[in-house]
């Protein structure tokens, strides 16, 4: 929640050294639960609810801006789970915000997407926990890991049963993390797949790659059903991920 | 109280106080003993300087864990009468003397016990001093002299300003004409906070007299180590894992009675055909507080249970018999601050604990417990030709090194965007050129006919519509074992994708995809 609307809270407030201490929770913490006041005194300062999903600024993790279209909030809603098929760019350029924020991402199963090209979309390394090999555990690793961190990326192995899908889907969900499966999956919000691609910079025996155009589309469930494309430069000359208008949709 | 051991690192090397001794530290004198002394050697002369001025100087190498190791008996003496010592280096230990001094009925007698003590007990020659606070007592020693209460300031108005251990700002206030602690504390407190900064607003409270130290790093003396002999062998990981705790458990507490934590822990282990493991722990980054005895319990069974069962692939490689013997090494602790959780903690169910370090520390404690510590990594991006050389995976808890190469230029490397999917193992892939014959380069470099169709594996060929190649790769040509000299190739398919594809020996492998 915003300042200004704390502020604005605060003069229904009767007792200043509530204020004050408020004040300083603030400072220390930047953010409210509700849950760690007594009922009492949320009713003296004039605050009845005030929960993570009024908080609309973290309930979803920012993407880049040619991406947002893709999804209903403009973003990953926390709490969703996302699959994206057959690119891992569009993975790293899916992550690539949250983990600039700062946020935390994990990684589970293999081929770990490659680290050079995460760290030039813009991930941060040191907060981007891989666990190639998790085994039979898969499943309890990624359990785990949503406990903790903001975005979880899932290889899931092929003999992922449904169960587990679900499972983990809701735990997703009760932990307000967002997990993003690289594969197929159950019971996902958003199925993003890339529907063309098209690289450029590479000739007949001269150049290199250095820029693609792809067609990303999203399909979904609920407030996502609508299907949904977006063109864009992943990567752009320069490594920037931008919106690719002109190109036929 | 202060115990103060006088020139402890000349003492320590070896040389006695009637001898000419000095320890030299980057060229200058760091220590002198007393025989020294007099003939006109002082700290922070150069080796020159004080050979002319006494002959006979015996020099000594600076060795901070030999002072730190041969000073553990006067800790463990000193300790034996008055518990909780802290030592402030080697050489200097500052305890809390109220209680004791009430045990052996007054201060006199106190000192007197841990002088005679000490000096029975290790033969070495301690200095006393009894003040307030820890600052005002190391002074005291310095002098062997008692403060009585409430005089601190009055004891340390006529010292000079150096006594506060702040080259530079003495020198500054010297230069200023404060000369004494008494001139320094008279100055506002509020003035010198402005004008000279935090640390001088500390040392200017120790001036008067009141302090509370700030906490500071260091190496712990090997003598913290705890370590079991095992009889029988152990070779198993349920009797391993009884093994870790109680020596966990040993280590915690011998840290915690000396008001330690510990940071980075080595564990190192000896197995019956006279094989030596060694691994160390760091604790993880995100907190600046050590291992709590679970902590370092989970991480010595961890190491244990990767030795022996071979299941983690460890560089050691697994022991072929029982392990003998076990010991746990605190290689670096830190003074225990405590752990606080904070205040408004986001343990609250259905809120979301997302992003909290302290619950990332534990979810990956947890992985790791699970499949051992090796298996979750982060990644560093360092120097390299290769795809796979430019990546170290570190393990997470270890700590993330940057090599001297990472930030050199490295011709012949791939230029950005790297590929998003770098296959573990190369793909056999097939390159045939529009009729259907292999693609081969030879020694010069030179393309056989141009590149028409890939095959990887198995799969249907797919048309190639763009290529880019050969780009030489020759590394490690002065290694037999290790050189590999490959032309790669960037190809585009038909399909959109693109190709990392390495022609080696006659053979086409598919290194990545950028996917």
């Amino acid at each position: 929640m915003s300042r200004t609307g704390w502020e604005s809270l605060t003069t229904r407030s009767q007792g200043l050294e509530l204020v004050a201490a408020f004040e300083h929770m603030f400072d220390t913490r930047g953010m409210l639960h509700a849950a760690a006041l007594s009922p009492d005194l949320l009713e003296q300062v004039g605050v009845t609810t005030l929960t993570r999903a009024d908080d609309v600024g973290s309930a979803v993790l920012p993407v880049p801006e040619a991406l947002g279209s893709l999804f209903p909030e403009g973003g990953l809603r926390r709490g969703s789970t996302i699959t994206v098929n057959g690119s891992s760019s569009l993975v790293v350029a899916l992550l690539a915000q949250t983990s600039k924020r700062p946020g935390w991402c994990a990684e589970v199963g293999s081929p770990l997407i490659g680290s050079a090209a995460a760290a030039e979309a813009g991930v941060v390394l040191e907060r981007f926990v891989r666990v190639a090999e998790p085994g039979e555990q898969w499943a309890s690793v990624v359990a785990s890991l949503l406990e903790a961190f903001d975005l979880v990326v899932v290889h899931p192995p092929r003999r992922a049963s449904q169960g587990d899908m679900r499972r983990l889907t809701t735990r997703a969900r009760e932990r307000s993390a967002v997990l993003l499966v690289a594969g197929a999956w159950e019971g996902a919000m958003v199925n993003l797949s890339v529907t063309a691609q098209q690289w450029h910079g590479l000739g007949a025996g001269h150049g290199y790659l250095q820029s693609r155009e792809v067609e990303v589309q999203a399909l979904g469930r609920g407030a996502a059903a609508r299907p949904r494309t977006a063109n864009v430069w992943l990567p752009g000359v320069g490594g920037v991920v931008s919106s690719a208008h002109e190109s036929a949709a | 109280m202060a115990v103060w051991c006088p020139d402890w690192p000349v003492i320590a090397a070896g040389g006695s106080a009637d001898q000419p001794g000095a320890v030299l530290q980057a060229g200058r004198i760091f220590a002198c003993s007393a025989a020294a002394r007099l003939d006109g050697v002082r700290r922070g002369q150069r080796r020159r300087d004080a050979q002319s001025r006494c002959p006979e100087l015996t020099i000594y190498a600076d060795d901070p864990s030999r002072d730190a190791r041969m000073f553990e008996p006067v800790a463990e003496s000193v300790e034996a009468l008055v518990p909780g010592i802290e030592i402030v280096r080697a050489g200097l230990i500052v305890v809390a003397a109220r209680g004791a001094a009430r045990y052996y009925k007054g201060e006199l007698p106190l000192l007197a016990k841990v002088s005679t003590t000490v000096a029975d007990e290790t033969g070495y020659d301690v200095q006393l001093g009894l003040a307030d606070g820890s600052f005002t007592a190391t002074q005291a020693a310095y002098v062997a002299q008692i403060v009585p209460p409430g005089s601190s300031a009055e004891f340390l108005a006529p010292q000079p300003i150096r006594a506060l251990d702040r080259p530079d700002l003495a020198d500054l206030l010297n230069r200023l004409g404060v000369h004494t602690l008494g001139d320094f504390a008279v100055l506002p407190r509020a003035d010198v906070l402005a004008r000279f900064g935090p640390d001088a607003a500390y040392a200017h409270d120790l001036a008067h007299g009141f302090e509370a130290r700030p906490p500071s790093a260091r190496k712990a003396p090997p003598d913290l180590a705890v370590e079991m002999t095992l009889d029988p062998p152990v070779d198993r990981v349920d009797t391993a894992t009884f093994v870790a705790k109680a020596l966990a458990e040993q280590l915690h507490e011998r840290l915690a009675a000396r008001g330690l934590a510990c940071i980075r822990i080595s564990i190192e282990a000896r197995t019956e055909s006279g094989e030596q493991l060694a691994r160390s722990w760091r604790h993880g980054g995100i907190s600046t507080a050590g291992f709590s005895a679970s902590a370092i319990a989970d991480r010595t069974r961890w190491q244990l249970d990767g030795w022996l069962s071979g299941t983690i692939r460890s560089h050691d490689g697994r022991p072929t018999g029982g392990m003998v013997f076990l010991r746990l090494l605190p290689d670096e602790v830190v003074p225990d601050a405590g752990r606080q959780l904070s205040l408004w903690g986001s343990d609250f169910a259905g809120v979301g604990a997302v992003g909290d370090s302290e619950q990332i520390e534990r979810a990956l404690a947890r992985v790791q417990g699970m499949l051992g510590p090796d298996a979750v990594v982060t990644a560093v991006v360092g120097g390299g030709r290769e795809l796979t050389e430019q990546v170290r995976l570190v393990p997470w808890g270890e700590p993330r090194e940057v090599l001297p190469g990472d930030s050199c230029p490295w011709p012949g490397r791939l230029p950005s965007p790297s590929p998003a999917t770098v296959l573990a193992a190369p793909r056999a892939a097939l390159v045939t050129d529009a009729d259907g014959s292999v693609v081969e380069v030879d020694g010069r470099l030179a393309v056989s006919a141009p590149p028409g169709f890939l095959r990887i594996e198995s799969r249907p060929p797919v048309e190639i519509v763009g290529w880019a190649g050969p780009w030489p790769l020759e590394v490690r040509w002065w290694d037999h074992a290790t050189a590999r000299r490959r032309a790669r190739f960037q190809f585009t398919t038909a399909d959109g994708a693109g190709w990392l594809v390495s022609f080696e020996a006659g053979n086409w492998l598919v290194e990545a995809c950028y996917d």
